[in-house]
């Protein structure tokens, strides 16, 4: 397992990832700053993300879809923030529109990534994702990290649990 | 069922507080509308109200008439389908991580490390 921490600050509202891998950072970078290696990589292999505009430079918007076994295409973007390669990246993820137009009425993120050799050939990579607010926080870890997920996913085995009851009698 | 990731959105959005989960909870019976579910809890009428109206647009409720009666009841093929992207959700970066690293540990071609 290469992910070696997962923390989350509740009063700061960030969330951060460390992973760890036998490459150099200039290799890590390029996860992030070669389209086609990225595509290898955001999206699972049932949905592989496409970024037909990439371009890395503070101001700059990447745009990106992702495509379904049904072919739907959900789409998505960053504007980029700050470059500082092979050491730093940061941008907001937003959802796009069917047209690619950035949707604003859902929740952005911000996500800072910073690369550090660690020597011996090894380097970390650590994400940190920076929340709006308090409820756009709550959403994202309802969405799948610790407590918000256990306690969301007790509720609802509990609620079809107490609906199978109701149904047999 | 196919969600996009909007829909991914308002479900958890709408999942991540205590009194719209208590709401889901209670509205499996079907029994109760607004005005009597705002008695469970200490906050206005239009606060429930607000919460009913953010779990009926992410597909966890449905309002339904009864004779001249409106009841809030929660959609179960909305929860199941919550519980599933839950558990995908949980998996994201750590999927994201572990292609990263067959990326990198794969032979290096064309380039230069």
């Amino acid at each position: 397992m290469t992910v070696t921490a997962v923390r989350k600050d509740p009063q700061h509202l960030t969330m951060t990832l460390d992973a760890e891998f036998d490459a150099s950072p200039a290799r890590v970078w390029q996860l992030w700053a070669d389209p086609r290696q990225l595509e290898r990589w955001w999206g699972p292999p049932t949905y592989p993300a496409t970024f037909t505009r990439h371009d890395l430079a503070p101001g700059s918007r990447v745009e990106y879809h992702m495509t379904g076994p049904d072919g739907d295409q959900p789409r998505g973007f960053w504007d980029v923030l700050d470059v500082d390669p092979p050491r730093r990246l940061s941008f907001r993820d937003g959802f796009a529109n069917a047209d690619g137009t950035p949707n604003l009425d859902l929740p952005r993120n911000e996500v800072d990534v910073t690369i550090t050799e660690l020597g011996g050939g090894r380097t970390r990579m650590s994400i940190a994702s920076i929340f709006p607010s308090t409820a756009a926080m709550e959403q994202v870890l309802a969405m799948g990290m610790e407590e918000g997920l256990t306690q969301a996913v007790g509720q609802i085995d509990a609620i079809l649990a107490a609906d199978a009851i109701a149904a047999r009698s | 069922m196919q969600v996009a990731p909007s829909d991914f959105d308002r479900m958890f959005g709408a999942l991540a507080d205590a009194t719209r989960r208590d709401i889901v909870r209670r509205a499996i019976d079907g029994g109760e509308g607004v005005a009597e579910l705002a008695v469970h809890y200490a906050m206005s009428f239009a606060a429930v109200q607000k919460h009913v109206a953010i779990l009926e647009r992410a597909g966890l409720v449905t309002k339904e008439r009864i004779g001249r009666r409106k009841v809030v009841r929660t959609n179960l093929e909305g929860l199941l389908v919550a519980r599933r992207l839950l558990d995908q959700y949980e998996e994201l970066w750590r999927g994201r991580i572990g292609r990263m690293t067959a990326l990198v540990t794969e032979p290096v071609e064309d380039r230069d490390p």
